[in-house]
């Protein structure tokens, strides 16, 4: 400690607590800030970090403690007040005007003017002062493209540049590469450190311990609401800080791989789509197994996924299940030919939101439950029982709405829903993503599981240790093709980038 | 079972702190703030008007629920689809004057006609009507992707020219119908039943059977179960198997029959039909609907509080007419309540910050 430098404090918040109804979401936290270093806060979902964060930009209104940036005490009552005292935040859920351009969002709420006697929004101010934070972070995006058009880690950038063009002093991240490639991490971690070296102080909320244990000075970490250890990161390793995270040992990340691969079940053949990028796929999948698939993000693994689902619309190509041709032309006719499949976006289109946990669970299945032309309660909710108790769901009851439920448990009760389609193909697009450790390992087990009754799994994920730890064998998918394929048992992370470049 | 949720829920409350007690209790009005404004309107409409609360006008309220009650029954699925419906009032005006020129006895609209043809061939011809309009409004909105209030909007006026060319057939010349037949007549507003002398017209237990059906393909059907599905999220709905468009069209078909019965109990009840007959009914109907908790959010609603919300709705519009309240206020009282009641409806499902 002794040689490491002193640095200012920037921003210190002290015996922060939030009482929801019910809840002691935040219980006395703390957590100090110095310039020029980038300190980490990590916890499982529903720790409280993003509470604490609200907190600091004013979304809620603490019950009590205090925040001080640069030795004044501060209380924001609105993310606009931080921003302009220098305190920005990158949402992990990016709230941007998506049908406007780049540069009115970056000047949204505070539009440059032509001059003071005339109150007209100057549009060559903006494109210039857009520019110029654009150059600065060696971002290569025209201001003036729609942002509907731009890719999400392009659209991150731009609510990056956003925040440096604040001049803001502390930054928090939230989430960032979430959905950004490798390379683009890559990018993000350059233009953190060039921050950091200004004296920004950055706060880096992330669930990866690999980005963690390379980005951060310090690391906070916080469980059930509460402070649990503040420690340099030099000094913590990934198994310590999943120590400190769930407050027990995890011998294993992943469960064993103790599925047994079978004869072929799925075989694909140029599968090439009519409106994305994916071209000439083929493959072919066995029994009883997992099979990842790896690639940057826009490589065509969702579209893959969706093209076999039928969501997406085919230009060519043939699947087999079985040896027998079938069509998926939509979602109905692929759950008749038993695939079923856990979309990327959980929000968007998995959940039904203000629907109860049992409309949840037998949506995809509803014909099971009739008795004569009607349904029966009675069935409808065995079924559901059996979806919680399988899945080992967390819910009050039957009647709860899902969206009140964590990332995880809702995950569980979608993968619910399609085991009771008794699918023989299961089709997972980021079945982990924004789920918390403990839950992404009973996930895992859940997918081995499936493997063991000689089903057949196909996973996308970003995250390649998961791949590693779970798959069998990896297709790895690189600018819409098949760049090629590996075995898990016996590739490295190393390979898999590699061909994940290859028509980059 | 209801009591141990009782009391524990009064245990939780107990345990609040007085801030969060006041705050349940705010909560708790302002979310049945229409409710609580209609007692009470009850109550006071009952003390100045005691024939408000004797039952020859209790029976007129039930009666008038009942006729108001099937387009209220259909137009709540396109609401709970996170549409809305506004040429259910027009389908309903088309309907009874189809069925008033042709269950009549002067067959002005088609003077080559001698006797009117049975009631059941009528009845299924406007049911198909409805069904036409409600399959054209459907089908615009589930392949055309188009916002149910703008398809609905077209079809409304639509279906206006169509009732206005219809009423120039013949010898009408667009003058009201009326002269309906006996047989017509006495199927919807005969006698069900008569209490203390006050006669129960028929259509109520029409409207009770309406209900029941409602109730069973909204509960008890794949039908049922897919139409919330589509109504809370169209995406997860066509990722999970379900025939989004179909279920779109089914909605809006199965509302338009409702119309359809609508507007053919309606030219009976009425006992004559014209241009302007269904005018506005959809805005009641909404209305109804959005106070009985079918909400445009979407995927949320039950039979059960449709049912309560055109009963109070109709609770409201007798008092008002006991008080003597100018029929032209009568609007702005209308559409103060679908306000109020919206707002109050919205803020349920608002995620607090």
């Amino acid at each position: 400690m002794e040689n490491q430098e002193k640095k200012d404090v920037l921003l210190k918040m002290e015996g922060i607590c939030k009482s929801f109804p019910g809840v002691k979401a935040l219980d006395n936290v703390s957590l100090t800030v110095r310039a020029g270093t980038v300190h980490a806060l990590m916890g499982e979902n529903g720790a409280g970090k993003s509470t604490l964060m609200k907190c600091l930009f004013g979304v809620y209104s603490k019950d009590s403690g205090h925040i001080y940036l640069e030795g004044k005490e501060i209380n924001f009552k609105t993310s606009k007040e931080a921003l302009e005292n220098g305190v920005a935040m990158v949402h992990q859920e990016l709230n941007q005007a998506l049908k406007r351009n780049v540069m009115d969002n970056m000047w949204l709420g505070r539009f440059p003017k032509i001059s003071k006697w005339c109150p007209l929004t100057s549009e060559s101010k903006m494109y210039a002062a857009t520019k110029a934070v654009f150059d600065e972070l060696e971002v290569q995006v025209d201001p003036k493209t729609v942002m509907s058009r731009m890719p999400v880690s392009q659209r991150q950038m731009v609510e990056i540049a956003k925040a440096v063009s604040f001049h803001s002093k502390v930054i928090v991240f939230d989430e960032p590469t979430s959905s950004l490639t490798e390379e683009e991490v890559e990018h993000l971690f350059r233009i953190i450190n060039m921050l950091r070296d200004r004296g920004c102080g950055i706060i880096y909320i992330s669930h990866k311990m690999e980005e963690i244990l390379r980005i951060s000075d310090d690391v906070t970490i916080m469980r059930d609401g509460q402070w649990v250890a503040t420690r340099p990161a030099k000094e913590l390793t990934m198994n310590e800080i999943i120590r400190l995270m769930v407050g027990r040992e995890l011998t294993n990340r992943y469960p064993e791989k103790d599925n047994v691969v079978g004869e072929p079940l799925l075989e694909v053949k140029g599968l090439t789509a009519a409106y994305s990028a994916l071209r000439d796929v083929s493959f072919v999948a066995k029994k009883g197994e997992v099979l990842g698939i790896a690639g940057l993000d826009g490589s065509g693994r969702t579209e893959l996924l969706e093209n076999i689902f039928g969501i997406a619309t085919r230009k060519e190509g043939e699947i087999y299940l079985e040896g027998k041709r079938v069509m998926n032309r939509n979602a109905r006719e692929s759950l008749a030919n038993r695939f079923a499949m856990l979309t990327e976006e959980r929000r968007a289109t998995g959940i039904f939101g203000i629907r109860d946990i049992q409309a949840n669970t037998t949506i995809s299945s509803l014909r099971r439950y009739k008795v004569g032309p009607f349904l029966s309660n009675k069935k409808l909710s065995e079924a559901t029982e059996w979806g919680i108790r399988s899945m080992r769901t967390k819910t009050p009851s039957q009647r709860t709405q899902i969206r009140s439920l964590s990332g995880g448990n809702q995950q569980k009760v979608i993968l619910a829903r399609w085991l009771l389609t008794e699918p023989e193909v299961l089709l997972l697009d980021e079945p982990t993503r924004g789920i918390d450790v403990g839950a992404k390992y009973e996930i895992y087990q859940l997918i081995l599981n499936l493997a063991k009754e000689g089903k057949t799994v196909l996973m996308v994920s970003s995250e390649m240790p998961e791949l590693l730890g779970v798959c069998d064998r990896i297709l790895v998918m690189s600018g819409g093709r098949l760049a090629g394929e590996v075995d898990a048992r016996n590739t490295t992370q190393e390979e898999i980038m590699t061909l994940a470049a290859k028509y980059v | 079972m209801s009591d141990n949720k009782t009391a524990g829920k009064a245990q939780e409350f107990k345990a609040l702190s007085s801030k969060d007690k006041m705050r349940k209790v705010s909560d708790l009005l302002l979310n049945n703030a229409m409710y609580i404004i209609i007692v009470l309107a009850v109550i006071y409409i009952s003390i100045e008007e005691p024939a408000f609360r004797k039952l020859p006008s209790i029976i007129n309220v039930i009666s008038l629920t009942a006729a108001k009650l099937p387009i209220a029954l259909g137009i709540a699925g396109c609401i709970v689809l996170t549409g809305t419906d506004i040429s259910a009032g027009r389908v309903v005006g088309l309907t009874a004057c189809i069925s008033a020129s042709l269950l009549t006895t002067v067959f002005k609209v088609f003077p080559e006609m001698t006797s009117a043809p049975p009631i059941l061939v009528v009845f299924l011809m406007v049911l198909a009507v409805g069904a036409v309009v409600g399959f054209v409004n459907g089908f615009s909105v589930a392949k055309f992707k188009l916002h149910p209030f703008i398809v609905t909007l077209s079809t409304q006026l639509i279906v206006y020219g169509l009732i206005l060319i219809y009423l120039k057939n013949g010898t009408n010349n667009g003058q009201t119908l009326s002269g309906l037949s006996d047989g017509y007549r006495a199927l919807v507003t005969g006698t069900l039943f008569t209490i203390q002398g006050v006669a129960v017209p028929r259509y109520v237990l029409y409207a009770v059977i309406l209900t029941v059906i409602m109730w069973i393909i909204w509960n008890k059907t794949t039908f049922g179960k897919n139409m919330f599905a589509v109504g809370s999220n169209e995406e997860a709905a066509n990722v999970s198997g379900v025939n989004v468009s179909r279920t779109i069209i089914m909605v809006f078909m199965l509302a338009g029959v409702m119309y359809a019965i609508t507007g053919f109990l309606d030219g009976a009840r009425i006992a004559s039909a014209n241009a302007n007959t269904g005018l506005n009914y959809e805005c009641d109907a909404i209305a109804a609907c959005v106070i009985g908790g079918v909400s445009f959010v979407g995927g949320i609603g039950r039979i059960s509080g449709i049912v309560v919300g055109v009963l109070l709705l109709q609770i409201i519009f007798a008092g008002l007419n006991f008080l003597s309240v100018d029929a032209n206020m009568l609007y702005v009282i209308k559409g103060l309540i679908i306000l109020i009641a919206c707002a109050i409806d919205m803020r349920k499902y608002l995620v607090r910050k």
